[in-house]
C-alpha cells in the first residue's frame, strides 16, 4: 500500500463516527448521575442498580431470552437441515427454486414478514404470546443459519461421508458422527447469529406478540415514547454488550475454527 | 507363494465372485465405463491399470455402491447388488483421496468401522493395534490426520479399510505415496493378508511393477473399456494389442506388412532395402496385411560383430545410452531412421563397456522374441 491519503482517512473517520457516535453517547449517558438524560452530572452506576428492581424490564428480559434461545435453536435445526438438503440432495425437481426461496426472507421487509405471520396466526387461531414470537423468529432467522451452514457444506469433502457409509454407518450415523462434528463451528455461529437477531428484533415481535409477552425491545420502545430515561440507556448498553459479544464470538468462531478445520480437512485428503 | 496353481478363470466350473455384465456408466453425456464385462474370482488379486481418467475409480465406486450403473448389472456371488446400499455391502474401499476423518485421531479413524460393527472394546483395541503395527503407525496413534505426513496418511487409509477384514477390498492406489522400500514391504504384507484371510482384492495402481508383483490378473483399461485381462506374465509376454504392449513396460514397435512363410510363421516387410523380419504368430495374418511387431528391449541382443544364425539382424549406430545401474538401454538408430532399443546387463564396470556413442553395432533377435499384432 502506498501512503494513506487524506481522503481515505477522512472518509474512514466520518464513516465510523456516523456509525458509532450515537451508541457511544448512549453508553456514556447510561453512567450519568442525573435523571436528565442530556445533562451530565457525574459518573454513577445507579441506573444499572435501578434496573434490577424494575419488574417490568426484568420480565421483558426474561421473555426475550426465552424467545431468543428457543427460536435460535429451532432455526438452527431447521436451517441446518435445509442447507444439507439443498447442498447434498442432488438434483431434484425445483431445487433451484427452493434454494432461491430460502434466501428470500433475507431481503423481505420485516413489516411484511411480521404482517403475514400475524395474519397466519390469526387465521389458524393461535393465541399470540411467547409461542408465536418464537415461531416468527425461527422463521426469519432460519434462512440466516442455512446461509452460514450451506457455505460451509459446499466446501465439505463428500468422500468423508462416503467413507463413513463404506465403514458401515447409516446415512443418519454418517451425519451425526462425521458431518456434524466437522461443520459444528458453522452451526454454532449460525445459532449465535439467530440468537442476536432474535434479541434485538422489534418489528416482527410487535406484530406477533400478545399482551402476555412483551420483549425487551418492545418494552424499551414503548417506554421511550414517554421520554428517554437513564434506565433505558443502561438497559440498551447491556443489550449492546450482549449483541456485540454474540456477533464477535460468531465471527471469531467462523474465522478461526472454520479456517483451521478446513485446513485440517484439506490436509487429511491427498494434496 | 502358493504352490498350487491358482487359475479359477480357466476353470469353467468356477463361479466368479463379481460379475460385471455389460455395465455402462455415464455422467451426463460422458461415458466413463463403456459396456464392460468382467469376472473377478474369489481370492483374486485383481489389478486395474490404465491411464488417468480411464474409469478405474468409477469402476470401484460402483462396486462399493457409490455409483449405480447406467445400464447393465453387477452381480456379487450371483446376486444383483444394485439394491444393496454401501453400508450393507461386505466391501471396504480405500479412497484415492484417503478421506480420513479430520476430527478423529489415527486410532479412532481405524477403529471407526469396527465400532459400527458393534465389536467388543477389547477386540477393537487388539484389532486396531494389529493394524497400527502392520502399517508401522504405532507412534502416531494419538495424532490427528493433519499432523502426519502424506505417506503416513496413506497408510492410515489402508489400515482403516483393512481393519474390518471385508470379503472384498477395493484399494484405489494404496501405495503411491510410499517410498520404494516401504512400498515393497507393504505389497508383501498385502499378499500375506490375502493368503491368510482369502480376501478378494481389487487394486488400482499406476505402478506396473506393483501390478506385476501382487496381481493374480491384470486388467488394462482405456477410455472405460477393458483392453486385456490376463496374468501378469501373459500381459507382458503376449499383449493383445499395441496399446497394451506399449502401456506395460518398454517395447519396440515395428510396423510392416506380413506374408506367410510356413506354418505360424511370417516374414515382415518393414523398410525399403532391408531384409524382411521373421516372426511367429499363433494368430493368423493374411498376405499384405498391416502389422506391428512388438519386441521387448531385453529380447534384443546387441553385439559388435554380426551374430551368426540369428533369425533377425539389423545394423545401426548407437544414439543414446541410458544407464540404469544393473542394466543399460541402448538406443540404436537404423539406416532407415527407426530407433530400436536393446537392453544388456552391465556385467562389466562402466569404463570397460564394449559399445559407446556413435559405435556401429548389430542388433539381433529370434523369430519367437516378438509378438505380431494386428492393431
Ligand atoms: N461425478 C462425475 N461427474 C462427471 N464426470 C465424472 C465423475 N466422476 C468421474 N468422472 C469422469 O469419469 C472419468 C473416469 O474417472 P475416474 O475417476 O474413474 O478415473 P480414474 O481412472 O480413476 O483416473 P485416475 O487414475 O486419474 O484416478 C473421468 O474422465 C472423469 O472426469
Ligand atoms: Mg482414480
Amino acid at each position: 500500500m502506498n501512503k494513506t491519503s487524506w481522503f481515505n482517512v477522512v472518509s474512514l473517520t466520518l464513516g465510523f463516527a456516523f456509525l458509532y457516535i450515537p451508541m457511544i453517547i448512549l453508553i456514556i449517558f447510561s453512567f450519568n448521575e442525573s435523571k436528565l438524560v442530556t445533562v451530565w452530572a457525574g459518573f454513577s452506576t445507579k441506573w444499572y442498580g435501578e434496573l434490577l428492581h424494575n419488574e417490568a424490564f426484568l420480565n421483558a428480559a426474561w421473555v426475550t431470552i426465552k424467545v431468543a434461545v428457543f427460536s435460535s435453536t429451532i432455526a438452527t435445526v431447521l436451517g441446518t437441515m435445509a442447507a444439507y438438503v439443498l447442498v447434498r440432495g442432488g438434483r431434484f425437481m425445483g431445487r433451484t427454486l427452493f434454494s432461491g426461496m430460502i434466501y428470500a426472507p433475507l431481503v423481505m421487509p420485516e413489516v411484511i414478514t411480521g404482517l403475514s405471520l400475524l395474519l397466519l396466526f390469526i387465521g389458524i387461531g393461535l393465541d399470540r404470546g411467547v409461542l408465536t414470537i418464537v415461531l416468527a423468529h425461527s422463521t426469519f432467522s432460519m434462512c440466516y443459519v442455512s446461509v452460514v451452514v450451506s457455505s460451509r457444506l459446499v466446501t465439505f469433502d463428500r468422500s468423508l461421508e462416503e467413507a463413513a457409509l463404506d465403514l458401515g454407518c447409516s446415512a443418519a450415523q454418517a451425519f451425526r458422527l462425521v458431518t456434524l462434528p466437522i461443520i459444528a463451528p458453522a452451526v454454532i455461529s449460525g445459532w449465535l447469529l439467530a440468537f442476536t437477531l432474535s434479541l434485538d428484533d422489534l418489528v416482527i415481535a410487535s406484530f406477533t406478540t400478545g399482551p402476555s409477552a412483551t420483549t425487551l425491545p418492545i418494552r424499551i420502545f414503548s417506554a421511550v415514547r414517554l421520554g428517554v430515561s437513564p434506565e433505558i440507556n443502561a438497559l440498551s448498553t447491556i443489550m449492546i454488550a450482549i449483541v456485540t459479544f454474540g456477533v464477535i464470538t460468531a465471527s471469531l468462531i467462523t474465522k478461526h475454527q472454520m479456517v483451521r478445520q478446513k485446513r485440517e480437512e484439506q490436509e487429511a485428503v491427498r494434496s | 507363494m502358493t504352490t498350487v496353481e491358482f487359475e479359477p478363470w480357466d476353470d469353467p466350473q468356477e463361479k466368479p465372485l463379481i460379475h460385471f455384465q455389460n455395465v455402462t456408466k455415464k455422467f451426463g453425456e460422458f461415458t466413463a465405463i463403456d459396456n464392460l464385462t468382467i469376472d473377478i474370482y474369489e481370492r483374486e488379486f485383481y489389478a486395474l491399470l490404465g491411464p488417468s481418467g480411464c474409469g478405474k475409480t468409477t469402476l470401484m465406486r460402483m462396486l462399493a455402491g457409490f455409483e449405480t450403473p447406467t445400464t447393465g448389472k453387477i452381480l456379487l456371488a450371483g446376486q444383483d447388488i444394485a439394491p444393496v446400499p454401501p453400508n450393507k455391502r461386505a466391501t471396504n474401499m480405500m479412497f484415492q483421496s484417503y478421506a480420513l476423518f479430520p476430527h478423529l485421531s489415527i486410532w479412532e479413524n481405524i477403529a471407526f468401522g469396527l465400532k459400527r460393527e458393534g465389536m467388543a472394546k477389547p477386540d477393537i483395541n487388539n484389532r486396531v493395534d494389529e493394524m497400527l503395527r502392520l502399517t508401522r503407525l504405532e507412534q502416531f496413534a494419538r495424532r490427528k490426520p493433519h499432523q502426519i505426513s502424506g505417506g503416513q496418511r496413506q497408510r492410515v487409509a489402508l489400515a482403516r479399510s483393512l481393519a474390518k477384514a471385508p470379503k472384498l477390498l477395493l484399494l484405489d492406489e494404496p501405495l503411491g505415496a510410499l517410498d520404494k522400500k516401504l512400498r515393497q514391504e507393504t505389497q508383501f504384507e498385502l499378499m500375506d493378508i490375502q493368503e491368510k484371510t482369502g480376501t478378494t482384492f481389487v487394486i488400482v495402481t499406476h505402478d506396473q511393477e506393483e501390478a506385476m508383483t501382487v496381481a493374480s490378473r491384470v486388467a488394462v483399461m482405456d477410455h472405460g473399456k477393458i483392453i486385456q485381462v490376463a496374468t501378469p506374465d501373459r500381459i507382458y509376454e503376449t499383449p493383445n494389442s499395441v496399446y497394451v504392449a506399449d502401456f506395460i513396460g518398454d517395447v519396440n514397435i515395428i510396423e510392416g506388412t506380413t506374408s506367410a512363410a510356413g506354418e505360424d510363421s511370417y516374414s515382415i516387410d518393414w523398410a525399403d532395402g532391408l531384409a524382411p523380419l521373421k516372426a511367429t504368430s499363433s494368430v493368423s495374418f493374411s498376405d499384405g496385411q498391416k502389422c506391428h511387431l512388438a519386441i521387448r528391449p531385453e529380447k534384443v541382443a546387441i553385439s559388435t560383430d554380426k551374430p551368426e544364425g540369428a533369425a533377425n539382424t539389423v545394423q545401426g549406430r548407437v544414439l543414446d545410452i541410458a544407464y540404469l545401474g544393473n542394466i543399460s538401454t541402448y538406443h540404436v538408430e537404423l539406416p532407415s531412421g527407426e530407433v530400436i532399443k536393446a537392453q544388456a546387463a552391465n556385467t562389466r564396470r562402466i569404463s570397460r563397456r564394449s559399445y559407446t556413442w556413435e559405435d556401429t553395432v548389430w542388433l539381433s533377435w529370434t523369430a519367437t522374441a516378438g509378438v505380431l499384432l494386428a492393431s
